[in-house]
């Protein structure tokens, strides 16, 4: 192994189940459910994984979600929107900790 | 002009099987149906260039049908039974001669069936041709691909969002696509580039929704369609670098319960000069009908059911999830 990212081990996805096979397939089974169409569809959903997908930083679900929200009719707009959630939730959770600082920082200084 | 019978040159990843062992791994054959749909393509003319088309249709084409070829179409029309012509491009409304070649189909077929991409239809005062559609009931199939004008531009051109807006809205006002008039408006939703379309219930309830609340614009239903490895289509996919995934996408895609409703089971396509091929993406690839090239001409009916349909890769596309049945 070169690397730790290669692009092409994303279609090897479904190889975790070698050896817990009972494990993995009640996984997909979940994970299949979660997308499938329901009070939000499909295409929500896509935008919404996309977003988690750069919060986690995750290259595979980038590929993955990335492809899926335009095969969901969404527009590169839509689909930087959504990054740009994950970068605003993620922006304002190191910034809200900073209440905790100024906490700690009033209680500790003079 | 030979009838390559099994494939054109194919250039499928050598990791992608073939078509037709696709369909012999799943103990599948391709074979004819009854044929009640006779599809006419009046020529490669049309005022866009879109990046999907697998027919490369655009302005520089002079392949139109002429008087005498729709002549004999009408002609073999009358000599079968069919239940339902649909008429396609190019851009079908840039062709002369075209309402009166509606009209006397229309003696003969009792549904008819137009497609439009929505510029032509509003383009030299075209009020003679909607005339003859409202007057013989023909449901139109329009290409609108996309909610939002810069995904609809990437796909067919500048200037094609407002255009196609307009004339859905005058389409509208002469009753196509609302309740009870007898009028059907269809929309065709290709995807924007090398991946497949989206469930096609979702996204016609979801364009539902939006072009009544946006624009107050009403349709009867929507066909998501997958683009075709075609013309110019394929053209972008080479150059692009995306043939070999979007092939292994289609591929992998295959869904043999589509394969008894597919469409080419059930039509014939007639190019612009009269030859007769089993489907419009065939027509393109130059794949004719049956052993030899056959002009409606010298047909005395449709093929007979059981006749075998050639394959090529290129059928991945009908065959992809939910199908083009």
């Amino acid at each position: 192994m070169k690397t730790y990212y290669d692009p092409s081990d994303l279609s090897l996805f479904e190889t975790i189940g070698k050896d817990a096979p009972e494990l993995a397939r009640k996984f997909f089974d979940y994970y299949g459910a979660v997308f499938a169409e329901g009070a939000l569809s499909a295409r929500e959903k896509a935008l919404i994984a996309l977003a988690v997908a750069h919060a986690v930083q995750c290259p595979y679900c980038i590929d993955a979600y990335t492809r899926a929200g335009l095969e969901q009719g969404c527009d590169l707009e839509e689909l930087t929107e959504a990054v740009h959630v994950a970068g605003a939730i993620r922006g304002g959770a190191s910034l809200v900790h900073g209440v905790q600082m100024r906490k700690i920082a009033e209680k500790l200084t003079l | 002009m030979g009838c390559p019978q099994e494939t054109q040159a194919q250039t499928l990843p050598g990791d992608i099987e073939k078509f037709s062992a696709a369909l012999k791994r799943h103990g599948l054959k391709l074979d004819r149906g009854r044929c009640r749909i006779l599809q006419v393509n009046v020529g490669l003319i049309c005022d866009l260039c879109c990046r999907h088309c697998h027919l490369t249709a655009g302005p520089h084409r002079r392949e139109i049908m002429s008087a005498e070829t729709m002549k004999e179409v009408v002609d073999f029309a009358r000599r079968c039974d069919f239940e339902l012509v649909d008429i396609t491009g190019g851009a079908p409304e840039l062709v002369p001669g075209i309402e009166g070649f509606i009209s006397d189909l229309a003696d003969v077929i009792p549904q008819l069936m137009l497609r439009s991409n929505l510029t032509a239809l509003g383009s030299q005062e075209r009020n003679d041709l909607l005339s003859t559609c409202v007057k013989h009931r023909v449901a139109l199939v329009v290409s609108f691909p996309a909610l939002r004008e810069a995904q609809v531009e990437a796909q067919r051109g500048s200037g094609v969002w407002e255009k196609s807006l307009a004339m859905l809205h005058r389409l509208n006002e002469l009753g196509y696509g609302r309740e009870a008039s007898g009028l059907e408006l269809h929309l065709a939703v290709n995807p924007g580039g090398a991946f497949l379309p989206a469930d096609q219930a979702a996204v016609e309830k979801r364009y539902r929704r939006e072009l009544q609340r946006r624009w107050d614009i009403v349709f009867n239903r929507l066909f998501a369609l997958t683009n075709t490895p075609l013309g110019r289509f394929r053209r972008w996919l080479e150059t692009s670098g995306n043939y070999d995934a979007y092939m292994g996408k289609l591929a992998k895609a295959f869904n043999p319960t589509v394969v008894p409703g597919l469409m080419c089971r059930e039509q014939i396509s007639v190019s612009w000069d009269g030859y007769v091929f089993d489907c419009d993406f065939h027509l393109a690839a130059g794949i004719c009908q049956g052993e030899k090239r056959t002009h409606v001409r010298d047909l005395s009916a449709p093929p007979a059911e059981g006749t075998l349909i050639a394959t090529a890769d290129h059928c991945y596309a009908c065959t992809a999830g939910a199908g083009f049945t």
